[in-house]
């Protein structure tokens, strides 16, 4: 095949970016998408060039490093699939692609492809995990979990924090990672103890962020390549009403997390 | 010279205990004025940081991702192993411990494999109260599996996705020290230099990579959890960003590397279709509970798979090893794959593959059975091949996937440098000469969690702080070496790419120093690696500067590190005069099993950094008290 690749290029983020075309021939249908940006990068360090900046790093759908807007939509064309694992078969012979980093206010651009993904983990050091000390636990064994429980849960677990449900959104809200991390710890009989604190701290933090709000597009759960469900977000709000009415029965007060660079 | 591995004494069920007994402790309040240094955020490094944290240490945690959620224990698939003897067929510590001592192919220490087994079952009882959604029952209890080199059901797994959710469970731990303010997270941070202080370890040189400064830290100790160099190959299971660099600078810098050359093939994995593909993925080896390996028994057999009746098909594991079947270890079932391709009977466009069939466990089982458990599986091998595993068998060829080589450590594991500890897949870790399946996540957890948070305080204990500032002049001359590094690398601006060179590396790698190696290929390896060494630094090509992010600089760094660790990998093979696990060496075989020889090489190799003179190779003699010394038949 024979393709076109509208690049997004920006130095820095406090420089104006801009496209640039890169045409490309002799592309095979089994090359990865990520395999003709390689293409691409080693013609233009050959002509002494930088190569364009983007991140990946499993190739296998599960690290949630590559992320990538093509044709408009975050992860390509393909459902339920990230950018890493999208195949050029998927496109056609003299296209031309346009391939844009995920923008918002809580995710600046680093470098032509590359955004600060930083807040997600923030949002998860606020209260995104059960408190249990090493050498703690019980034996595995002593708390049944229901399999479709366990099911449940393992489906919101899957989430990669990729981030594209945010970068899909039109207000570029973090509900549908922020639900899946909740719906996950929430769904367990060991997340029970905590379940109130930690989605009320996760959403503040969500919020500290600068993400926006959900006012149900679900254009996430479209472009989520995990299908994480759109209904874990009505979960996520059952889940925070009933928090706020049961008011600050935990913990100290909910502050930010140190995260150095 | 190797120091003392601190073997406690006892009983092997009771040296964990006496060797935790007869360690220094710290008080509470002492604890809080030492600090550690964990580069690393996978598995082991996550797990340490945490528990340390906990305990009370201050701890500052590098990863060179933007997430410690990336590292490559992320992509971890089939399971994690446990003597929990939970589905009551005959597991113990024992069996384990015989398992993996055996898998490993007599190449490890006793007394470290006995105390991953005991301490197997707490991490799966600290992975569940984490959070860790593994897989249950229908009445609610936890399910296993069983994996290569076992008879006995004992991998416990999150479908196709242990790896990612025992990772989220602790990077959850690490969230909550960092939330505490007892972890400081660094990350896009990359170690490039150790730094020593007369002879002990106390702090490391980074780069920041989207500023590019390079940065002093210092702490009481440092602690590795860098991961494996099978990128070495260039094309391998593993993620991109996996590279030798922290375990080889500190190489440089003085520690021992142990069994540099015990590399592992993985058996089942997307084999390479063109030849710009970057990756080979793997197909988790948990597919073999239910896929069966074979081949045409013709050569060059042109028919659709589903057209070649059953006795013209030859299921060659369960030929050659009806006891282990299709689950027979890793090391032999790559090799045997091998065999068959060279046999000229491999099948797909290029007949190097083989077919991994789930037909009669469809057939038995049925679909959605076979969906449960590795439906992610199955679609990521149709994203990439294009087809669907449930209606044609899978094509698999091996690729490399894990390095049981590392940097030496003792039974604290503290390497030869005091104050240096090494964990998870850079330490030269308890899986000998070959690691079976679902033992790497147990034994980064187990070093992580359970292990190394209890023995550094007996060096803290034993080692008095010392006063040192980031002025120092050991500082100085590391960040100097650091800085004189990428500044060379910028400065060829030669003609060829970093990837194409890295490219070559591999290929020499794989075809000399892979499944099979022999004299003649090692020597051969050697004199090309030097010659590929020279041109890369005659003719790399790295653009863009140091100030920015410029992921072709990172790469650059870790390709030339590579380009000289290659070297050590081959001497060490060389040097091995003896077929082990992962190790085959031509000259020593039985009929293509292969042959150890007990009396000359019953060691770990450790080899010593002696700059421009060829490195220095020391012997560690492994006893074997309680296993006895085999040869390892899974027939
Ligand atoms: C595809 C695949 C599937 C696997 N499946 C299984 C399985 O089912 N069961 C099993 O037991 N094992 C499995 N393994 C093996 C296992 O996943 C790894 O051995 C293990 O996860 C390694 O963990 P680790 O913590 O030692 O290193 P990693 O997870 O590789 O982490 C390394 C860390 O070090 C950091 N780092 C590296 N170098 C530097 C540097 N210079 N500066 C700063 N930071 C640095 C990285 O950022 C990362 O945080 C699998 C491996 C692969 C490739
Ligand atoms: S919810 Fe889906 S899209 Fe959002 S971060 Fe998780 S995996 Fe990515
Ligand atoms: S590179 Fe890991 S998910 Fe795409």
């Amino acid at each position: 095949m024979n393709l076109v690749l509208r690049i997004w290029r920006q130095a820095s983020a406090e420089v104006e970016g801009r496209f640039e075309d890169y045409p490309v021939s002799g592309i095979s249908t089994d090359y990865s998408f990520l395999e003709v940006l390689d293409r691409i990068n080693e013609d233009l360090v050959s002509q002494n060039q930088e190569p364009v900046a983007y991140e990946m790093d499993c190739r296998e759908g599960i690290c949630g490093s590559c992320s990538l807007m093509i044709n408009g939509t975050p992860h390509g064309p393909r459902p339920a699939t990230t950018t890493c694992q999208l195949y050029m078969r998927h496109f056609h012979d003299g296209q031309t692609i346009t391939v844009e980093p995920w923008l918002s206010r809580a995710t600046p651009v680093i470098k032509d492809l590359v955004v600060d993904r930083s807040a997600l983990d923030r949002i998860m050091q606020s209260a995104g995990y059960i408190s249990v000390h090493t050498g703690e636990a019980p034996d595995a064994n002593t708390i049944p979990v229901s399999k479709s429980r366990a099911d449940k849960a393992f489906v919101a677990a899957s989430c990669i924090g990729c981030g594209a449900c945010i970068a899909a959104c039109p207000n570029a809200s973090a509900m549908l990672f922020v639900a899946a991390k909740v719906t996950h710890l929430s769904l367990l009989p060991q997340g029970e103890p905590e379940r109130s604190h930690r989605v009320r701290a996760m959403v503040v933090a969500m919020d500290r962020e600068g993400f926006g709000n959900c006012s149900n597009h679900y254009e996430c759960a479209k472009a989520c390549p995990k299908s994480i469900p759109v209904s874990l977000i009505a979960r996520l709000n059952r889940e925070f009403q009933h928090a706020g009415l049961l008011g600050h029965e935990y913990g100290g007060p909910i502050h930010h997390a140190a995260h150095e660079e | 010279m190797i120091p003392d591995a601190h073997i406690p004494r006892g009983d092997l069920g009771d040296k964990w205990d006496n060797c935790l007994d007869s360690l220094h402790l710290l008080s509470p309040a002492n604890k809080r004025n030492r600090s550690v240094i964990v580069v690393g955020t996978g598995l082991a490094g996550a797990s340490a940081a945490a528990t340390m944290s906990e305990l009370g240490y201050r701890v500052d945690a590098f990863t060179f991702h933007d997430s410690p959620r990336r590292a490559h224990s992320i992509a971890a698939q089939g399971g994690i192993n446990a003597s929990k003897n939970y589905p009551n067929d005959g597991d113990s510590h024992y069996r384990l411990f015989i398992d993996t001592i055996k898998g490993g192919d007599f190449r490890s220490r006793e007394a470290n494999v006995y105390r991953l087994a005991q301490i197997s079952g707490n991490i799966i009882d600290q992975c569940v109260a984490q959070g860790v959604p593994f897989a249950r029952e229908y009445g609610g209890y936890l399910d296993n599996r069983s994996f290569g080199g076992a008879l006995v059901s004992r991998t416990f797994y999150a479908k196709g996705q242990t790896g990612q959710q025992l990772l989220l469970g602790a990077y959850g731990a690490m969230n909550r020290q960092i939330h505490q303010g007892g972890v400081r997270l660094h990350t896009r941070s990359e170690m490039l230099e150790l730094v020593l202080k007369e002879g002990r370890a106390c702090g490391i040189i980074t780069r920041n990579l989207v500023t590019g400064r390079i940065r002093r830290h210092m702490a009481d100790a440092v602690v590795l959890a860098t991961g494996g160099y099978s990128n070495i190959f260039h094309r391998s299971t593993n993620a991109f960003g996996c590279n030798v660099t922290a375990i080889y600078r500190a190489y440089k810098r003085g520690a021992l590397f142990a069994n540099p050359c015990f590399t592992q093939i993985h058996p089942t994995c997307i084999p390479v279709l063109h030849e710009h593909q970057s990756k080979l993925t793997l197909m988790s080896e948990s597919l073999r509970n239910h896929g069966r390996l074979w081949v045409p028994k013709q050569v060059d057999d042109p028919r659709e798979p589903r057209n070649i009746p059953e006795v013209e098909r030859d299921y060659f594991l369960e030929r050659k090893y009806p006891a282990y079947g299709n689950l027979s270890p890793r090391d032999i079932s790559s090799r045997t794959v091998k065999e068959v391709c060279d046999e000229g009977r491999g099948v797909g466009a290029m007949k190097h593959s083989v077919y991994l069939d789930f037909q009669s466990a469809i057939e038995e089982h049925g679909l959605d059975f076979i969906e449960q458990r590795y439906g992610n599986l199955f679609d990521m091998y149709r994203h990439i091949c294009n087809e669907d595993p449930y209606l044609r068998p899978m094509k698999i060829y091996p690729a490399a996937h894990y390095t049981m080589g590392g940097l030496w450590v003792d039974y604290h594991l503290m390497s030869n440098i005091p104050g240096l500890f090494v964990i998870g897949e850079a330490n030269f870790s308890d899986h000998g000469a070959n690691r079976l399946g679902a033992s790497a996540l147990m034994q980064g957890l187990a070093d992580g969690y359970f292990i190394l948070p209890q023995t550094i305080g007996h060096y803290f204990a034993e080692a008095d702080a010392q006063p040192l500032a980031l002025d120092d002049e050991v500082f100085d001359a590391a960040e100097q070496d650091a800085t004189r590094r990428i500044n060379r690398l910028l400065a060829v601006a030669g003609g060829q790419t970093v990837a194409s060179l890295h490219r070559q590396l591999g290929d020499i790698m794989w075809h000399h120093c892979g499944m099979s190696r022999s004299e003649q290929d090692l020597c051969s390896a050697i004199d090309q690696i030097q010659e590929l060494r020279d041109e890369f630094w005659k003719s790399v090509n790295v653009t863009g500067t140091s100030r920015d992010l410029n992921q072709t600089l990172e790469y650059a760094g870790r390709v030339a590190d590579f380009m000289e660790f290659a070297e050590l990998m081959c001497r060490d093979a060389l040097a091995r005069e003896e077929s082990c696990g992962a190790h085959f060496r031509e000259e020593y075989q039985n009929k293509a099993e292969a042959r150890r020889d007990d009396e000359r090489f019953s060691h770990v190799a450790a080899w010593a950094y002696r700059g421009e003179a060829l490195p220095e190779r020391f012997e560690e003699k492994l006893a074997f008290e309680c296993a006895r010394l085999m040869e390892r038949d899974y027939r």
